[in-house]
């Protein structure tokens, strides 16, 4: 299997890794946002908290929560790896850079949007994954419970929405930028990816981003 | 005379690989709009070799736009403000009077500067010769219209088989990646019939190399694309990661 990790330690086999990996990351945007979504319901969470009830207990559900772990990992290591890596190819810079003539801002900050993103997933898994599932929280009250409850602090709906505004522009790059790691650049194809990535970019962060906003504004019970 | 331009040139000056360059300021005046920036750039070089200075060290050759040799990275830009040509077909006609011009060497660890705007491409051969040929017997030339090869394809191979090998992609590039070069030079054979042959082999020697050369991964931003004198495709990265990862598969 010599060949395969010499394969995927070339310059472009750490980009499939991060093309794979995102992609997967990307999939499971999908799920969390869906079964969060259910609290614009506005039944008093009792939809939210029969999913997440759901989600904390079902073996195949605990199980790819691993792969989801695995997955997220390999997409930072892989990620600051690619950042320290690519610096080093240009030791002296240049003076002046005229970078909005060629390509857009958040292509090219990738690894600053994705390091906001690990930031803002640190405090976010401290507020929800610690309390769902290793403390005894859904025991004392529900998720939907704790939601209402930490976003009552402005601060952490700000800090929440920066986060959803940085998700968006990674994505916006991210999604499209993957199937052309993996190769899928073709006349047929390639218009529908962009789309379809711009749509998702924009929808799934604002999706988002409208949780917390409407916790604090009390839009929802 | 009227209409000509007085410009600041700021030029890096490095008297080669091993110490540290600098910039220089430079005044140059009564520029004609129909010179190219070539021309401008001998114009001040006259002067200071009539002064008995060191003149600017460029590289340059066939000052048609053919030749991929004059590499000048102009106000933060590789080739200067347009899309689609070299240095030598820049027109000072692009610039305005009293304007301040910065002009640098292409900067990347795989192209030490020799001298001032001068760097070493020759990691650009290396890779060439890691791959990008075709060592099977094709036989005599034949007859055109019994190569099966669709328009489409001999279209997309020659528009690969554009590239000069400037290197204005790896100067575009904020990772100094070689991408768009090693896949256009991938890609002009790889679509053809002589070059399938030994596709897999290809794709796995010059990406190996390129890495080896110390050029780094691709970002997918599309500066390279932008900023390519021969608009040479993103598509032939995608081709290359194609060819490449099903190398690593079939290979043997």
């Amino acid at each position: 299997m010599a060949w395969l990790a010499k394969s995927l330690n070339s310059s472009l086999g750490k980009k499939l890794l991060m093309a794979i990996t995102g992609l997967f990351l990307i999939s499971f945007l999908l799920v969390h946002c869906s079964l969060n979504a259910l609290i614009f319901l506005n039944d008093g969470g009792v939809a939210f908290n029969e999913g997440a009830e759901f989600m904390a207990h079902n073996p195949v559900i605990r199980s790819m929560e691993i792969v989801l772990f695995a997955g997220l990992l390999l997409h930072i290591v892989d990620g600051l790896r690619l950042w320290l890596e690519n610096k080093s190819k240009r030791p002296v810079a240049y003076a002046v850079v005229d970078g909005a003539a060629n390509s857009k801002w958040y292509s090219r900050s990738m690894g600053l949007l994705g390091t906001l993103l690990l930031l803002f997933l640190i405090l976010h898994l401290k507020h929800f994954w610690y309390f769902s599932r290793l403390t005894d929280g859904l025991e004392d009250h529900t998720l939907y419970a704790e939601m209402q409850a930490v976003f009552m602090n402005p601060v952490v709906v700000v800090v929440y929405v920066l986060g959803c505004v940085s998700l968006g522009y990674h994505l916006l790059h991210g999604f499209q930028s993957a199937f052309q790691s993996i190769g899928w650049n073709h006349p047929k194809y390639s218009p529908t990816i962009k789309t379809i990535g711009a749509i998702f970019s924009i929808v799934i962060p604002a999706a988002f981003a409208a949780m917390p906003i409407a916790f604090y504004f009390h839009l929802i019970q | 005379m009227e209409g000509n331009l007085n410009l600041t040139l700021k030029i890096w000056r490095q008297k080669n690989a091993s110490v540290a360059g600098k910039f220089e300021t430079y005044q140059v005046s009564g520029i004609s709009t129909d010179m190219s920036f070539l021309e401008m750039i001998d114009v001040l070089n006259n002067r200071l070799i009539e002064e008995g200075d060191d003149p600017v060290a460029f590289d340059h050759d066939c000052r048609e736009g053919i030749c991929g040799m004059c590499s000048m990275y102009i106000n933060g830009r590789p080739h200067g403000p347009n899309r689609g040509v070299t240095t030598c077909q820049l027109h000072m006609r692009s610039f305005q009077d009293g304007e301040t011009i910065t002009v640098e060497p292409w900067r990347a660890s795989a192209f030490p500067v020799i001298k001032d705007l001068v760097v070493n491409r020759s990691a650009f051969d290396r890779i060439i010769a890691a791959g990008g040929f075709v060592s099977i017997n094709t036989g005599n030339a034949q007859d055109a219209n019994s190569l099966p090869i669709p328009k489409e394809d001999a279209d997309d191979a020659f528009a690969a088989a554009a590239c000069i090998g400037c290197g204005a992609c790896v100067a575009a590039c904020k990772n100094a990646s070689a991408m768009l070069f090693t896949s256009a030079k991938i890609s002009q054979l790889a679509l053809l019939p002589q070059g399938k042959v030994e596709a897999a082999k290809r794709a796995e020697a010059m990406v190996a190399q390129m890495d080896e050369e110390g050029f780094g991964a691709c970002s997918n931003t599309g500066a390279c694309e932008a900023e390519c004198p021969k608009g040479i495709s993103l598509e032939n990265i995608a081709r290359m990661n194609r060819e490449y990862f099903s190398a690593t598969f079939s290979s043997k």
